[in-house]
Formats: C-alpha cells, structure tokens, sequence
C-alpha cells in the first residue's frame, strides 16, 4: 500500500513535468502547425536560465596567493562570492533561493528567445511542408545545444533547491497512515507548481480575449484572418508563451536532474508521444497524457510487475502509446483534421 | 544531355559511373577510403528506400532504423550460425526486415500523418530498448552482437575446419573488407538505384503519388490504399534491412544503437537534406551527413594549425580559434547550421540547388532537369 | 559526357567500366604490398590514433583523455618536463619519439556508439595510417573496437572501461587495458565495507540494465555476500532513465540499510542526486544510518552530483591527491599545461599511450607480434598506481586500487575524493580462467 502511494506520489510528479513539456509543444503544433523539433531545446534552456543566474551568483573574485602552491605549482586561488561580499546575509539567502529566484529571470529571457524565434525563423515556415519545419528546427536545436556545450562543457552542472525544502516531507503523518512514507518536498513544489502553470496557461485562454481569439486561431485561422484579426501578432504571443512554459519547466527541473546540454533532446521524443498521445491540438489531452504515462510508468517499475514482465518499465510508453493510438483514432481527445494529413 | 539522363540505359550508366568511380573522385575531399565509401553506399541504400515510403506516399516514418537493425542481427546471426559467405546473411536480413515492416506496417498504416509518425517511433524505440537489455542474450546489449571463435557456422565447417583467428566475410572467396567490400556495396546500390527508379516511373509509384496528394480522392476513385502503401512500406523496409545486413557485411557487428529513434532521424534529415521525393537526392543527403560526421569530426587544434600555418601569426591563432568552433568536438554545429541554411535557402534540399544551378547555367535545359524531379517533387506532409 | 551517353551502351558495357573503375583505385593506396604490416611506419614519423567522446554524455571526460594524449606526444617527443617519463621504472624511452621517429596523432569522435567508435577507429586505420588505437570511455566502445583492431592487426590500448568482459569474455590478443575492472572493485571495495559499515548489512542494488552495471552488480554482490552482507533486492534500471524516482521510493521501506548504485555517469549523477532528495543519507534502518555506494567513482563525474557525493564511497583507478612521485610529477605538467588536475580517465589514457611507446622501444620495432610479446607480462612501477603487472593472459593491469571516499570538505572544486584506503594488488589479483574467453592469434596483418 505504502509502495502504492509513493508509486503514485512519484507518477504525479513525472506526469507534471511531462505535462509541462508537452503544454507548450501542442500549443506551437495545435496554433501553428509547426512542428517543433527544437522545444526540447527551449526547455534546456530554461534550465540553463538557472544555471546562469547560479553561476553569477556565484561569481567570485579570485586573487593569487603567491605564498601557497597547488599540487602543480602555480599560486593557489582564493575564491571569494561577489554577492556574498556586498551584500552579507541578503546575498546568501539570494543564493540558497537562486532556482526559484530564476523564474523571474527565466520569464523575460525564454519569452525574448521564444518571439525572437517565431519572428526571426518560424513564422518563414508556416506554409511550409512539415518535413522542412523538422529539418530547420532540428537544425536550430543542434545549434543551441552546441552552443551551450560550448560555454557550459558537457558535464551535468549540480543545481540545489533551497535548503527549506532540501528534506522529505513525512507524508504518512499527514494522511495518518502507518509506516514511514516519506516524499521529497521539492518534487512535491515541483507538482504543485506544475498544476499552477498548467491551470494559469488554461486560464489565459479560456478567461481572456486574447485566448478566446487564439483557440478561434486553432480551430480555423483563416477565418479569424478574415475578421480583420491580426493572426500573426497573436501567433508570436502563443509561441512566446510556449517557450516560456518550456522554460519554467526546464528552471524548476534542475534540482531533481543536474542539467546538462542534452537534457533537451533527451526529453524530444517523449514530449512528442505525449502530446500525440493526448490527441493533436489538444491541451486537455497533453495534460491528461502527460499524467496517464507518468504514472503508469511508475508502476510498471515496480519490481513486481517487472519480475512478471521483464523489461516492462523501458517500453511502456510506447506500449501504451501504440495501444491508445489504435484503439482511439485521435489520442484521447484529438480534434479532427488537425496535423492528419 | 538532361533529357537523355531521362533514358533508362543512359541514367544507368551515369549512375554507376559515378558510383563506381568515388575512389577517384572523393580522393580530392579527403574522403577516399574504404569504409566512409561503404557508408556512403549503404546509408544511400537506407535513404533511397526510405524515400519510396516517405517520397511517394507522404507517410512520415521516424522508426525506420528499426529494420537497418534487424537487417543487421539477422546478418550476423546468418555469420554466426551458417556460414561467412554474405549472400544467405543479406537473404536472410531483407527476409527478417520484411517481416518487421510487415507487421509493423500492417498496424501503423491504419492511422496517417503525425499519429502513424509516432506509431512508427514507439516501435522503433521499444525494439531498441529491449535489444538494450533484456533481448541481451539474442542481441549482445551494449557491447553488440559480434563474432566468436565459439560460433558453430555449420555450413562453413562441412568443407574447412575452424582457424586460429575470426574468419572474414567473403563473397565466395573474394573478401568483403576494404575495397573489394566497397565495390560491392556500390554494385547493391546500383541495382537499388535501377529498383527505385522503375518503381518511381511505375503505375504503382504513380498511385502511390495520388495516395499522397490527396488520400481521400484515391478512394473515391475507387482505390483501396492500404495495400499500396502498405507494399511501399514493406519495401522500404526491406531496403533498410538490406543496408543493414551491408553493414553487417563490411563489418561484422550489430549494435543496438542503430535502432535508436536518433537514427531514424536521421534518415528522416537524410532524406529532407537532399530533397524529398527526387530519386538521388536522398542519397546526396546520407553522403553530406556521413562527410561531415567522419571528416569534420576529425579535424583537431594540431591539424587546424597545420592548416593555416600559412597565414601570419595573429591571424592564424584568429583563424584556427574560429575554425575551431566547427570542427572536432563542434562538427555538430556545422551540421546544425548547414541544415538550417540548406532548408532556409533551398526549400526543396540539395536537389532544389541542383536545379537553379541547372536552369542558372543552361537556361532552357535547367527547365528539362525540373522535368524528371519536379513531378515527384511536391512538398511532402 | 554526352558522348558516352549518345552511344547508348548497354548494362553489360557498364559491367566492364566498373572493372576498369574496380582496378584504377587499387594503385592509390598507399604501397600497400610492400609493407610488412598494417600501416608500417615508413617515413619519420608515427601516427597514433587517439579515438575519444567528442560528443554525447561523455564529452568532457573524453576532452581530458585528449589532453592527457596530447601531453603524452609532447613527452614522449622530448617537449615540456618529461612528467611520468622521468619516474617510470623501464628507461627504454629517451624522449627522440618512438624508435626515433616523432610521434604525431590523429583524432577522432567515438559518440560512445559502437558504431560511430568503429567508423572513426577505421577512418584512422585506412586513411589516416595509425598504427595504434587508444581511448574511449566506456565498455561497449572498448569491446568494438577492440574486435576491430583484432582483425586489422591494429593494437588497441583501451581507455576508460570498467567491464569484467574487456578482458574477460572478450579478451583480444591486440587489445590492453590498464584502467581496472568491476570484479577488482569488488574486491577491494567489499573489505572496506565490512570495515565501516559492519558485517550485517542488507544492501539494494540499482544497476544499469546493461552489459557493464550487470558484471558490476554480480561482482560487488558476490564481495559484499561473501563478506555475510544480505541482498534485499538488485533492480535494473534503463539507461539514461533521467528520474530515477520509480526505483528509489520501493527502496525506503524494503528493509535494506545499504543502497549501492551500479550506475556511471549520468545515470550516477541523476540517481545519486535523486537519493540524496529522498532523505537516504539521514535515514536510520534497524538502528543503523543508511548508506549509499557508488563502486565506480569518477571525479569529473562526480561533480555532476555537487555536494551530494560527501561521505559516499566507491572505488577508482587513480585521483590526484595521490602523494607518490609519479602522480605528483603528471598532475604537476598536466597541471601547469592546463590548469588543472588530471582526471582518472587522462592518467589512464597518459600511461596507455608511454606504455605502448616503451614496448615499441623494448621491442626494438612496431612489428605487431614483437610489441605484444613487450606488453605481454611486463612488470613496471613509477606511473601512480603503485608496482604494475600487464598479465599475459588477458592483458589486464593489476596494481593497486583507490577505494575513496566523497570529501566532507573539499578545498577546491577538484578536491573532491578522499582516498580511504590504497588496496594492494595481491588483494585484487584473480584467476584469469574465472571470466573465459580466448586471446585469439597474434598474426600479422596487411591493411
């Protein structure tokens, strides 16, 4: 039973950060009609926001100390924080709280690099077949990979939530069970704040104008053309807000995966299964893919079922894929005609 | 000279001559040795059966790598077990490819567009994990399926007794290894040439191509499309599991790694990058892939100064900081920028280039040369 | 061109110009019967091929393994201070190149893909003429190419691999490894164990579903029980699984008090960072604090887990800390070249790259047969880990091995390990029969 809840606890927290992913990939696919090879990029990057704004941070003035010697023979290196040194306690605390901190950096930047990107590349390949939309975004993906390896090595680079949250949390006290069912409290933030970003994207379309115009954009943009909307501008917007999902998922990710340049291509394929998975052109369905995967892939961990089934826990999401795909035409709540052709 | 290239015998012949002649050539780009030759041949092979699904019906594959593994297992299986000679091994890889695509096929192809994509890429990336793991005793895992001095090659031992060392694949006798290998894959690839290109010209290909501008329509007109496409996609399949037993040929190992979805992909960018649909242009796309994976990626600081040694002191730290960027560890950033420009500046791939290069020279013979490709050559999606 | 096209031949006349085209190339390689064997070194120079990840997780080990070769050529080229070639016990090298001739180099990206690696070590074989391979970062690499050099005649001198089967099941006349092996891990890990942890142990194993986490988890299973520890449970675990969640939590309430991680890089960094989160390290099991082990350790990896390796143990080959002449003498030029220390995978590939020279030298040729027969049950010291033996029947070093320990307070952000105990080599030697496998022949071969 205990093993059940924490399978379950650790399905939750999978399938937010794989609804997350997905969230912002079916928004560019379901608006846009773009496939976008480079989203597993977008949300390297927002890891890296955090890695950045860690690293300057930490940024430290070193001075040569002629009177000591390192193991090779030249001046040892005294390191002292910048931050910490102009700014005492303020500064620490700063640090101990860069990942969450990083959300506010990460939003401005990810929303910067996703307009850009739209303007500067995607919006050239609308009317593009799909084949030259993989080709271009592949092509993007491999570049800003390459860039990050660059400047970052290819080495995972630690990043640590804050201390307040380091722990577990006794979650078996709290449901008053027996036994000691402990969680980390971070990857419980990290569900928490899936839901509200997942509910806040959700929101903004189903509550304003602007979205009430972008899932008309969805359904037939043509038409909302027509109307005298300026389509575009709203399109830059949605791909703006997708890299910032992206993004954020990216930033909140790195305590519980040490980024590294490919964590991004890592992510790609299974961020396309969801969001096929979930149906084209369906946010409910990317969400609800997302978590469906993620827990059954929890379970299907488990050392029971894999003693039954051997290898059960490396295919399963493809298993289930194939099987959803087969039984319903369209993912779980696919709409017609979109991206079937 | 475009519209004789339009003739089969004269295609043919230009072809192979080509082909044939890529030691002489290649020579010049550092690129004449024998095993960049043989991947340049068998990852043409791979390319040019991947476009008879992707090319002519539009059908997105992105778990074809899935059949080069197959192909190669069941080769090196075939070497293990029966004997080195490598045409029961290339049989035998075709056979057991066909069969994947078969069935493969037969549940992918009842869904289209993005949704038989992923079909295709779940498949795929279950056949790799478990040849990964559990399928270790089948597969060898990590380490790939190679030979051993314990292997039984019954076959081989009812007319010699077992060597010292590890026997060579041979074509009855003539070793596979080398140039010899080389010319034997070009030979393949010839012959896969002349198959995909009557397929192309055939009232088949041309229904596959109504299946692929509008599905719908084709089934008014009273066409059933699902043995078509599903025939498409068994052959390419086995064209992917012949290049895979290739591989296997020129050198005997199977590793799991040629099943993972990155090696779909890229077939899939192959395919893109010399332009979809053309009958040649898929291959120039695995020949510019595979150029830079094995020839950039060998560049190192010690060369690069060699290189601009030439050059004024200043200059060449400048150049060779610069350069250095792109080669070595950083041949996949030219890879990536290189797609990117192609994409942004030939819609259309290597092949588009090829074309306003004709029509910009020649002016009304560049017209001819869109003849041939341009039929073929709609967007696909 | 459109002449031979106007006269139409037939497939039958393309036949007989792929003949002409089948001879024509055959002249341009490279003398290819006057040599006596593969790539035979004829003008001043030789080439080495130095095959490392360039790209993929392990990029940046395979950086340092090319700077360790690179300061090799230097060395052994008679440029900068000599490192480990002045304490290296066999004098044969004198710093003029190998046998005279300058020593250059080649370079190439393996991808840790077996296949990638086998494209590039060919490349270096038939283009680039090297007449030995070296490097790599992993098990799989290390086995292909090692199959490949076998059949080219080509020695391979293995970087980092840490698999039983290297030179277990698929041991190769041309293939040497210095770097050491899971079952040594064992060995040297299981005492200490006992020692800190006591006898009465239950541990839980999450291993890499691969070929090396397997041949690690059998060999620390079989250390670790025979020293009366209990095995709750050995779990596999897909490679590159990211979160390692789903295989972490079944461990909290299955009553082991020991976790130990058959994972290396990534998958290591992201399990033991993961564990770490679910409170292993402050839990208590049966009255005992939990434990987490990590038998493979590697420094550059371990700065992936930050400050989650403090207190962990596990073993590897080499750190810099180490205090004997040797090491002292390569940290200090790797050091003063670069800036900062070796890791374990460059002192491997650095004392690969002067032991192939110094069998050339001894030899008195780069004759395939005659540089084994050098390497084959050569007993040599002064190159970091202690007295060394290249054991003739399967072409594993034994030396001594580190069991460390992660460093509660490093003084810098490479003074991560602290070594607990140096095990003796005795203590690590094994019958070579335990693991199978056959040398195979050690035969010339023409390229």
């Amino acid at each position: 039973m205990d093993a059940l809840l924490l399978q379950f606890l650790n399905g939750l927290d999978k399938g937010g950060a794989y609804a997350l992913i997905a969230l912002g990939l079916t928004l560019v696919f379901g608006t846009l009609g773009v496939v976008n090879f480079a989203h597993g990029a977008l949300f390297m990057l927002g890891a890296f926001c955090a890695v950045t704004f860690n690293k300057l941070l930490t940024l430290e003035q070193i001075v040569l100390d002629p009177e000591q010697k390192t193991a090779w023979g030249t001046p040892l290196e005294i390191r002292t924080p910048y931050v910490e040194a102009w700014l005492g306690d303020f500064g620490v605390f700063l640090v101990n709280y860069s990942v969450p901190v990083s959300i506010i950096i990460a939003i401005p930047v990810m929303l910067l690099i996703g307009v850009v990107m739209e303007r500067g590349l995607i919006k050239y390949f609308y009317k593009r077949p799909h084949a030259d939309q993989i080709l271009v975004t592949f092509g993007l993906a491999i570049v800003i990979q390459e860039i990050i390896k660059h400047y970052f090595g290819a080495n995972p680079i630690p990043q640590s939530a804050p201390e307040i949250v380091a722990g577990s949390a006794n979650i078996g006290a709290w449901l008053g069970l027996e036994g000691n069912i402990v969680y980390p409290w971070w990857r419980l933030v990290y569900f928490g704040f899936s839901v509200v970003v997942i509910g806040a994207v959700f929101a903004f379309l189903q509550f304003t104008t602007y979205g009430m115009v972008v899932r008309a954009g969805m359904r037939d943009s043509e038409t909302v053309g027509l109307l005298g909307i300026n389509i575009q501008k709203r399109f830059t917007v949605v791909f703006g807000i997708a890299a910032v999902v992206a993004g954020l998922a990216g930033v909140m990710y790195t305590p519980i995966l040490p980024p590294d340049y490919h964590m991004g291509m890592d992510f790609l394929v299974l961020s396309f299964v969801v969001v096929v998975v979930g149906g084209m052109g369906s946010l409910p369905g990317a969400v609800l893919a997302g978590f469906l995967l993620g827990i059954l892939q929890s379970f299907a961990s488990m050392n029971e079922v894999k003693n039954i089934l051997p290898g059960i826990d490396q295919i399963i999401i493809y298993l289930v894929a194939v099987v959803i795909l087969l039984t319903m035409p369209r993912g779980l709540m696919g709409r017609e005609g979109v991206m079937e052709d | 000279m475009t519209k004789l290239l339009d003739r089969e015998p004269v295609a043919l012949l230009v072809f192979s001559a080509v082909i044939l002649l890529m030691p002489l050539w290649l020579t010049p780009l550092g690129a004449n040795y024998p095993d960049l030759l043989q991947k340049f041949a068998i990852y043409g092979i791979f390319a040019m059966g991947f476009n008879i699904l992707f090319g002519l019906t539009g059908y997105l594959s992105f778990g074809h790598a899935a059949f080069l593994g197959v192909g190669s297992y069941a080769a090196v299986w075939s070497f293990k077990l029966f004997t080195m000679n490598v045409i029961p091994a290339i049989a035998f890889g075709v056979l057991f490819s066909g069969i994947f695509a078969f069935l493969i096929g037969y549940v992918s192809l009842r869904r289209s567009g993005i949704y038989f994509s992923i079909l295709t890429l779940a498949f795929a990336q279950m056949c790799y994990n478990l040849a990964y793991s559990v399928l270790t005793p089948i597969t060898n895992g990590e380490t790939g399926l190679q030979l051993t001095l314990q292997d039984p090659r019954i076959i081989d031992r009812m007319f010699a007794p077992a060597g010292a060392g590890l026997p060579s694949t041979n074509f009855f006798g003539i070793l596979m290894s080398g140039y010899s290998g080389f010319y034997f894959c070009a030979v393949v690839l010839i012959i896969c040439f002349f198959i995909s290109r009557r397929i192309f010209k055939s009232p088949f290909g041309l229904t596959l191509l109504g299946i692929k501008s509008n599905q719908n329509r084709m089934g008014y007109t009273g066409y059933n499309t699902r043995p078509y496409t599903q025939t498409a996609f068994v052959i390419s399949g086995m064209f992917a599991g012949l290049a895979g037993s290739l591989l296997a040929v020129t050198d005997p190992l199977a590793g799991a790694e040629r099943m993972q979805w990155t090696a779909s992909g890229e077939v899939v960018l192959m395919t893109i990058l010399g332009g979809v649909g053309t009958l040649i242009g898929p291959m120039l796309g695995a020949w510019l892939i595979k150029y830079f994976e094995n020839i950039f990626s060998a560049f190192n600081e010690a060369t690069l100064e060699q290189t601009f040694s030439f050059l004024p002191e200043p200059l060449a730290h400048a150049a060779v900081a610069i350069s250095g960027l792109f080669v070595g560890e950083g041949w996949h950033l030219t890879l990536g920028v290189l797609f990117m420009l192609i994409v942004i500046f030939l819609p259309g791939g290597i092949m588009e280039g090829w074309r306003r290069l004709a029509r910009w020279i020649g002016g009304g013979g560049g017209g001819k040369a869109k003849s041939e490709s341009a039929a073929v050559a709609q967007p696909a999606e | 061109m459109s002449k031979i096209a106007l006269t139409r031949r037939n497939l039958l006349k393309a036949g007989a110009a792929s003949g002409v085209a089948l001879a024509a190339p055959m002249s341009f390689v490279r003398g290819a019967y006057a040599e006596e064997f593969c790539n035979m070194p004829t003008g001043s120079t030789v080439t080495l091929g130095f095959n490392v990840p360039q790209s993929g997780p392990y990029a940046d080990e395979g950086a340092d393994e090319l700077r360790a070769y690179q300061l090799a050529v230097k060395h052994l080229n008679g440029e900068g201070d000599g490192g480990m070639l002045n304490t290296f016990s066999s004098k044969a090298l004198k710093g003029n190149g190998i046998l005279g001739k300058k020593v250059e180099y080649v370079t190439g990206d393996t991808q840790t893909k077996s296949d990638a690696a086998r494209a590039s070590a060919k490349r270096m074989i038939e283009k680039d003429g090297a007449i030995m391979i070296t490097g790599g970062s992993s098990s799989g690499v290390a086995v292909a190419v090692q199959g490949l050099c076998q059949e080219n005649g080509i020695i391979f001198m293995a970087g980092l691999t840490h698999s039983n089967d290297t030179t277990g099941k698929d041991k190769k006349r041309f293939g040497f490894r210095h770097f050491f092996n899971a079952y040594m891990s064992g060995q040297a890990l299981g005492p200490i164990l006992a020692d800190e942890l006591g006898k009465d142990r239950t541990a839980y194993h999450l291993t890499a579903d691969y070929n090396w986490g397997w041949t690690q988890e059998e060999s620390i299973k079989n250390a670790t029980e025979n020293l009366g520890w209990k095995t709750a449970s050995a779990v596999r675990t897909p490679l590159g699984a990211g979160d390692f969640s789903q295989y972490l939590t079944p461990v909290l309430n299955s009553g082991a008090d020991v976790l130990i991680l058959n994972h290396y890089g990534k998958d290591m960094v992201n399990s033991l960072t993961q564990a770490v989160q679910f409170g292993m390290r402050e839990k208590q099991v049966n009255g005992k604090n939990f434990e987490i082990v990590v038998p493979l350790f590697s420094r550059l990896m371990a700065q992936g887990a930050g400050e989650n390796i403090k207190g962990i143990l596990g073993t590897t080959n080499w750190n810099w800390s180490l205090q004997d002449d040797a090491s002292q003498a390569f940290v200090k030029s790797f050091g003063q070249e670069y800036g900062f220390p070796p890791s374990q995978a460059a002192q491997t590939c650095y004392v690969q790259a002067l032991l192939y020279a110094d069998a050339c030298e001894r030899a008195g040729a780069f004759t395939p047969p005659q540089v084994i027969e050098a390497l084959e049950g050569f007993e040599f010291d002064g190159m970091g880990n202690g007295p060394t033996l290249y054991r003739a029947a399967d072409h594993q070093c034994f030396k001594e091995v580190l069991v460390v320990r992660g460093n509660e307070n490093p003084s810098s952000q490479f003074d991560l390990l602290d070594v607990v105990k140096i095990v003796p080599r005795d203590q690590v030697t094994y019958d070579p029969s335990i693991f199978g496998g056959e040398l195979g022949p050690s035969d010339v071969k023409k390229c």
